[in-house]
């Protein structure tokens, strides 16, 4: 086996070689950009419209796709006005899905400009940059559990790809789940969850409309003690997976932990936290990872954060320090910098930073590896 | 001499004009979207497409040459047909180098891509078709040629180290010889620009520490190289079987015309007549616009229709390429136009001619400071377009 996979690598080595300085799967890439190995991409194969404003997205995703656990998420490169934007959306579908595809389902965020875009403008037969399957919110595969779902919005959508893994394979388990959503036309897969409920009977579906029903504000519908006593009475006995907006998560949160059962419950969240940046616009606490290791230093707002680097004793790669030459660009982890020619805020991960012309916009996060030879 | 500049601009005024060109660079850079990713994009799909293709087809016309792929005999039409296939899979090579070497590698390695923010198409990780390696050319073409552009004694571009293209050089009768081995740098170009980076004085009679990092560079140079010549030379060849020398010599050729074309419209950048240098003291204390005053003075453009800018890799505006590096170079042609009317209202001079002009009076310039003395035509400058 070992044998035979360096053997292939040798022949990969050499059909590289005539590709020098590509690789042959660029050349791959122009036939279809799915068999590329160089990177991965997915092919837009189907856009459905769950809601008014959430659309489920079909993905053909490229050969070198590992098969994803259900519950896990995937990145998603999109391209808005020629620049890239990279965001974290929950596979729906299930591993167990037939044809290969894969499906996430994205609800417009308010002033969401990657949402935004995806749920108005994608359009099928767009290929997309993907990442591998990642996460760990996830059921046990070997273990029998009996699981509770509190999700809300699209918070569903890891949940989703359990349940149609459990009804595929045919082992739905003892399974509880609360869903809150404004009104019934806001629920993504609405009847589905009811077909399923009604056609696997050890499903229990509880929907929670905090809009509907009834006069007082909606937060009276919201999650609490009595209210899970109510729709799930053995919750006590319960594994809990919950995923949904943070309000929902804290509250979730708290009462587990005021219960005692906080390590049987998982949670997923979909943004990471992001640094505050101060109102007055000041510096903040910017951090250079080098392989793995940071280093911090205070920066204010308008000293370049190449010089804070180099007065917290590090040598980053530079040429002209003056935005010309490009040769101290490194990505943003995590944060916001500011281009101090521009004033144009920086915080998209990923991102290249001119260090030498950027400052601190609050705190900030930047990797600063050397460049690959 | 050289730190006299042709116009006796106030401090305040180049101020002024610095502030203009900021202006444009960033009603350009806020432009950018979807019609320019689009460009950049469909330029490397058709460069990789037609680098593919002309191998393809030069591996079959070397096939119908030597009967190796029917196995039949070949008349002497057979043998026409496999040549002219040959011959136009060598062309296509020779395009398709360079498109990948001026309009795509040169730019995206200057960061002209990186507001894409592409995993692949970004200054950082890009390697291009030629045996100079992308790490020793940001350094010396971004680093000190951008930034020192002209100035004596800090741009090594300036007569790439061999090359007497100025007064200011002292004479020695080495230089006798230059036309000479002018006309084998164009036919090596890319060898040329490989090494360009190495010091060879350091590499003989350096310290210690100044020999560890020139073996370094050379070293790094051979790799690359090595894997270049590899390609062209070796496996693309062997493919052909008994074509082997028809491939062989069709790869050379079509690194020959990249090599000529491209060390064409280099030279014309910087050495045409009117172009000015500077001395060190211009540099002391410069501010931005003092900065792209001297880039301005220190560029000559060639003027031609929009597709022999692609084919120049949009260095045939090299002003603006110099003014604005990593502005994308599909914008060049569009500023253009502004620039010049900048110069204008300034007094400023704009060098652009057709190749002719610009080649030509390069070439006299190389031909002229092969011999001692000469004087600088730097306030040839013309001050409007050269027809």
């Amino acid at each position: 086996m070992s044998l035979m996979s360096t053997a292939r690598s040798r022949v990969a080595d050499v059909v590289n070689l005539f590709a020098t300085p590509l690789q042959a799967s660029h050349y791959v890439e122009l036939v279809n950009p799915l068999w590329s190995s160089h990177k991965l991409q997915a092919r837009v194969e189907e856009v459905w419209d769950e809601t008014a404003d959430a659309r489920t997205i079909t993905l053909r995703p490229g050969r070198n796709w590992r098969r994803h656990r259900a519950g896990q998420h995937l990145r998603l490169g999109v391209p808005i006005g020629g620049r890239r934007f990279t965001r974290t959306y929950s596979i729906s579908s299930s591993p167990e899905r037939r044809d290969g595809c894969i499906t996430v389902t994205v609800k417009v965020l308010d002033g969401g400009r990657m949402s935004g875009h995806l749920v108005r403008n994608l359009e099928v037969g767009t290929y997309l940059p993907i990442g591998l399957p990642q996460g760990d919110f996830v059921v046990p595969e070997s273990t029998p559990v009996r699981p509770l779902f509190i999700t809300a919005g699209s918070g569903l959508t890891p949940v989703m790809s359990m349940l149609r893994t459990w009804d595929i394979v045919g082992n739905m388990p003892d399974v509880a789940h609360i869903h809150y959503a404004p009104h019934r036309y806001d629920v993504i897969y609405g009847a589905e969850l009811v077909e399923l409920a009604a056609r696997r009977p050890r499903y229990r579906y509880e929907a929670v409309l905090t809009r509907e029903g009834g006069d007082g504000p909606s937060t009276a519908r919201h999650f609490d003690r009595a209210q899970l006593d109510a729709l799930c009475p053995d919750w006590m006995e319960r594994e809990v997976w919950a995923c949904g907006p943070q309000s929902l998560l804290a509250a979730v949160e708290q009462h587990f932990e005021a219960a005692g059962r906080s390590r049987f419950l998982h949670v997923e969240r979909f943004r990471a936290a992001l640094a505050e940046v101060p109102a007055d616009a000041a510096g903040g606490r910017a951090t250079f990872v080098i392989d793995g290791a940071p280093v911090s230093a205070d920066a204010d707002a308008t000293t370049p954060l190449l010089r804070v680097a180099e007065d917290a004793g590090l040598n980053p790669e530079h040429g002209c320090r003056m935005g010309i030459c490009h040769t101290c660009d490194i990505p943003l982890v995590a944060g916001r910098v500011r281009d101090l020619r521009t004033g144009d805020v920086i915080d998209e991960p990923g991102q290249l930073v001119q260090i030498c012309i950027s400052g601190a916009a609050g705190d900030c996060e930047l990797a600063l590896t050397a460049p690959a030879t | 001499m050289t730190n006299v500049l042709p116009i006796d601009l106030d401090p305040a005024v180049i101020e002024q004009l610095g502030h203009e060109l900021d202006e444009i660079y960033d009603a350009t850079i806020a432009s950018l979207g979807e019609r320019d990713e689009r460009y950049i994009r469909r330029l490397i799909r058709t460069q990789r497409t037609l680098a593919l293709g002309s191998r393809v087809a030069m591996l079959a016309g070397a096939a119908v040459r030597r009967r190796g792929l029917l196995r039949r005999k070949v008349g002497a039409t057979g043998r026409r047909a496999g040549t002219a296939l040959l011959g136009l899979g060598t062309a296509g090579l020779g395009l398709a180098k360079i498109l990948e070497n001026m309009e795509i590698g040169h730019n995206v390695m200057h960061g002209q891509w990186d507001w894409m923010n592409d995993p692949e198409i970004n200054s950082t990780i890009w390697e291009w078709d030629t045996v100079c390696s992308a790490d020793h050319w940001k350094h010396g073409h971004n680093i000190v040629h951008h930034t020192w552009t002209n100035v004596l004694g800090k741009d090594r571009d300036i007569g790439y180290e061999i090359l007497r293209t100025t007064s200011e050089k002292p004479w020695n009768p080495v230089y006798l010889a230059q036309p000479i081995y002018n006309t084998l740098l164009a036919l090596m170009f890319e060898w040329g620009v490989g090494l360009h980076e190495l010091d060879f004085d350091k590499l003989a009679s350096g310290t210690k520490e100044q020999k560890a990092e020139q073996l370094e560079l050379f070293q790094g140079f051979l790799r690359k190289a090595a894997r270049q010549a590899a390609k062209d030379y070796v496996l693309w060849p062997s493919l052909a079987g008994p074509g082997f020398v028809d491939v062989v010599i069709a790869d050379t050729v079509a690194n020959l015309i990249r090599n000529i074309w491209s060390y064409t419209i280099i030279f014309c950048g910087h050495f045409p007549d009117g172009v000015h240098l500077f001395d060190r003291s211009v540099i002391e204390d410069e501010t931005r616009a003092g900065w792209y005053l001297r880039q301005l003075l220190g560029s000559a453009n060639i003027t031609g229709g929009p597709r022999f800018h692609v084919l120049a890799g949009n260095l045939s505006h090299q002003i603006e390429h110099h003014l604005f590096p990593d502005m994308p170079s599909n914008r060049y042609q569009q500023v253009a136009p502004r620039i010049e009317a900048l110069c204008v209202r300034y007094g400023l001079p704009y060098n652009a001619g057709p190749l002719r002009r610009q080649f030509g009076t390069t070439i006299r310039k190389i031909w002229r400071y092969a011999l001692p003395g000469g004087t600088d035509t730097v306030s040839e400058a013309p001050a409007l377009r050269v027809a």
